[in-house]
């Protein structure tokens, strides 16, 4: 088979679906927390995305993906058999798995696939996993029962308390720890204020963050200094030096602001595609 | 008889009201007319000095000769015997520092234009399809691993093939060229050139893969279970900051990222290419390198109101081409001499707004002979700006490094290498921008194409690993 052929999709959710990727030298050197590079068609964005599964045997790899503006919507386009021009990878620094104790696994949305495989690491260590998946309305939470499968405890928590407790992750963290739940290290991964809060509180409870950082990247080795975000006072680039770090210190304001910079031309991008490809016969 | 008296040749270019419009190369060369006449203008000389000034030693009085014969052919095989990207060389090389300025019209007469010849033979050799890629010696079973595309990695990887060996060469990115890809802008090298460079190196046996980031995903070691040697190519790809507070502020960007968005993923297209370039309406470009010029060239093309270069030292210390900085002129880029930045100004949604500097007097000379810069106390004063394209230099890719066990740098974190040309490691040579920091193509050419050299020589007394 080719490099880069779909081999599967499995459709998540309206927006979100999950691809299987024939890429092996990929899928024999991938570790927890890693990344990889997409792109499309020829002059399509690189879009980094993070690995979910691989499987060194079958030389697959998994990545799930939400389809957020033109390209992601492009992906999810995409069929069986089908293949993508570039699956680079796997990129940026592998988590560090060991046992604490007990871990806490936050995911915030999409996010909830991406701390799976972080999820299935630290358990295999050796750890307690409790799992905290937050989900704008039920409709919207994925992954649930492969999140239970790997996790001692799970807790849902809707905005709208559409299922599982109302409110946010947050909160639903401060009500374990109030049960008496004792937590000795925790790894987020979620829009950005999620991260922001649940990093703070965090630290408050005595337990020590990480957070999985998603600025803008380019070329994602560590070339174009697109993707730096300010952990501790210093400029770090998350391609190479993340995308986790440890988060008691994380300027989430200045990556909250970076990764709007091009929001204006990302929804310019997604309308002369949707407008482009409206079913012509009048079906939609 | 040559006529060394008839005018220098300088070729047409866009005008500059025309070129800020468009991303296509602004010199547009010679045609066979003018390309005949400036050939005839070369006296032949019997001790060459512009082909011993020249790094990679092309063979220029006798491809001019053939040129003048119009075998075309015959030329550009001449060039390709020892420089195998003449159209990528004809347009990219200071020839002012090497072959134009050791040729002996220069005083008198003006240099042969080699670069604008050198140029046309490549050139017309493609359109007429006389670029014959040379001829691999008999395979000797060895096989080399060359890390990264760009122009060292490149001719060595046409070296090594020419030797017989078996390369590949690996490249990060999703496309070839490495910095002659993502760093130089296509006014000055357009995309197709690389391409067809790169097409000629695949042709003779060179094989090419895309999207692995060695040293991250395959490391030297596991290289050198595969290969019997390494050549480390990796470049210079690490820019370097601003180094002031704001360094991180919206709309500030490195060269690197402003130039790969532009040549890399073509950003000025969009929205039909799908990467995005935001610029402000006034431009501020820190530097005064070749990659300050590129930005500075790239930015005007966008159109902004104003696209200003700030620089610490005066022009005469630029490290920049001469001719680079006059086509910045000539687009209308201003330029802030002896200016130093202190601080990124940004509003309350963190983007940028103006670049507070000092001015700078010129003191001692630094160890590279250059007149260090010496800030004026009280001189603050505040250049307004939406956008800051960060110049001022790059250093050696670090990946390789970081993650090689037993490579030893040197302090200023480039490769080190023993006179044979091996690194610390066995096994493993390197060139280019990764050993020199920052130099010219022409310079990480012939640190490959002798890297080749020493290369065979490592493995003349080796048995291949894969057996013969």
């Amino acid at each position: 088979m080719e490099k880069y052929t779909i081999v599967n999709k499995r459709n998540i959710s309206d927006t979100i679906c999950e691809f299987e990727i024939y890429q092996p030298l990929i899928a024999s050197k991938a570790k927890a927390g890693q990344f990889i590079i997409l792109r499309g068609e020829e002059l399509g964005e690189r879009i980094p995305v993070t690995l979910v599964d691989w499987d060194a045997k079958k030389g697959t790899i998994k990545a799930i993906i939400q389809a957020i503006g033109k390209s992601t919507l492009m992906f999810n386009n995409l069929k069986q058999g089908d293949r993508f021009l570039t699956v680079a990878g796997p990129l940026g620094t592998a988590l560090e798995i060991k046992k604490y104790g007990t871990v806490a696994v936050v995911g915030g949305g999409v996010g909830i696939a991406e701390i799976l495989p972080i999820a299935k690491a630290f358990k295999e260590a050796g750890n307690r996993i409790v799992s905290i998946l937050g989900a704008r309305t039920k409709d919207l939470l994925i992954l649930e029962e492969e999140m239970k499968a790997v996790s001692d405890v799970t807790v849902v928590a809707t905005d709208d308390g559409s299922y599982g407790q109302k409110g946010l992750v947050t909160d639903a963290l401060k009500t374990l720890h109030d049960a008496g739940e004792k937590i000795d290290a925790g790894f987020i991964i979620g829009p950005i204020p999620m991260m922001k809060f649940t990093a703070k509180l965090m630290k408050e409870l005595g337990i020590k963050p990480f957070a999985s950082l998603n600025p803008i990247m380019l070329d994602g080795t560590g070339m174009c200094g697109c993707c730096r975000v300010i952990v501790d006072g210093e400029t770090k680039f998350a391609c190479v030096d993340g995308p986790m770090f440890e988060a008691s210190n994380i300027d989430f304001d200045n990556l909250m602001k970076r990764t709007s910079e091009y929001k204006p031309e990302e929804k310019q991008s997604l309308e002369l595609y949707e407008r482009d490809h409206k079913c012509k016969i009048g079906l939609h | 008889m040559p006529n060394p008296s008839l005018p220098r040749q300088t070729g047409t270019r866009q005008s500059p009201q025309e070129r800020v419009k468009n991303f296509n190369e602004v010199a547009q060369g010679l045609d066979k007319e003018h390309a005949l006449e400036e050939a005839s203008r070369c006296l032949n000389c019997k001790n060459p000095r512009c082909q011993a000034a020249c790094p990679v030693n092309v063979q220029i009085p006798s491809f001019i000769q053939l040129l003048l014969k119009d075998d075309v052919k015959g030329a550009v095989s001449k060039i390709m015997e020892t420089s195998l990207l003449p159209a990528v060389c004809g347009r990219v090389c200071p020839q002012e520092k090497y072959c134009e300025g050791a040729c002996v019209l220069r005083e008198k007469f003006g240099s042969v234009a080699v670069g604008l010849l050198e140029r046309y033979t490549a050139d017309a050799a493609r359109k007429q399809g006389l670029v014959t890629p040379p001829t691999p010696a008999k395979a000797t079973g060895f096989k080399v691993a060359c890390v990264g595309s760009g122009p060292s990695s490149l001719a060595c990887a046409a070296e090594l093939k020419r030797r017989g060996h078996d390369v590949t060469v690996y490249e990060a990115l999703h496309d070839f060229g490495g910095v002659l890809r993502y760093g130089i802008p296509s006014f000055r090298l357009p995309r197709e050139i690389i391409s067809e460079e790169v097409k000629t190196v695949k042709a003779m046996g060179v094989k090419f893969e895309q999207d692995v980031l060695i040293g991250a995903v395959i490391s030297i070691e596991e290289l050198l279970k595969d290969f019997d040697a390494v050549y480390i190519g990796s470049g210079a790809g690490l820019p370097t900051m601003a180094g002031v507070p704001g360094e991180n502020a919206v709309g500030v960007y490195s060269a690197n990222e402003f130039l790969t968005r532009i040549n890399l993923v073509k950003a000025y297209e969009f929205p039909k290419a799908d990467t995005p370039v935001k610029l402000g309406k006034r431009v501020i470009v820190l530097g005064g390198g070749n990659s300050a010029m590129d930005a500075a060239r790239c930015a005007r093309r966008l159109n902004p109101e104003s696209v200003t270069v700030v620089y610490r030292r005066s022009r005469a210390e630029m490290p920049a081409r001469e001719e680079e900085v006059e086509n910045a002129m000539e687009e209308g880029v201003k330029f802030e001499f002896l200016t130093i930045q202190k601080e990124i100004l940004t509003n309350e949604q963190g983007h940028v707004i103006g670049l507070k500097c000092l001015k700078a007097e010129l003191g001692e000379p630094d160890a590279k002979g250059r007149r260090r810069p010496v800030p004026v106390e009280g001189s603050d004063f505040v250049i307004e700006a939406d956008s800051i394209i960060v110049a001022i230099g790059q250093k050696p890719n670090p990946i390789i490094p970081k993650n090689t066990p037993g490579l030893k740098m040197t302090d200023r974190g480039t490769l080190e290498l023993e006179a044979d040309g091996q690194s610390s490691i066995k096994g493993v040579f390197g060139g280019g921008d990764i050993t020199r920091g920052g130099a010219t193509v022409l310079l990480a050419m012939k640190d490959g194409l002798e890297a080749a050299a020493k290369i065979s020589q490592y493995l003349s007394d080796k048995e291949p690993k894969g057996g013969k």
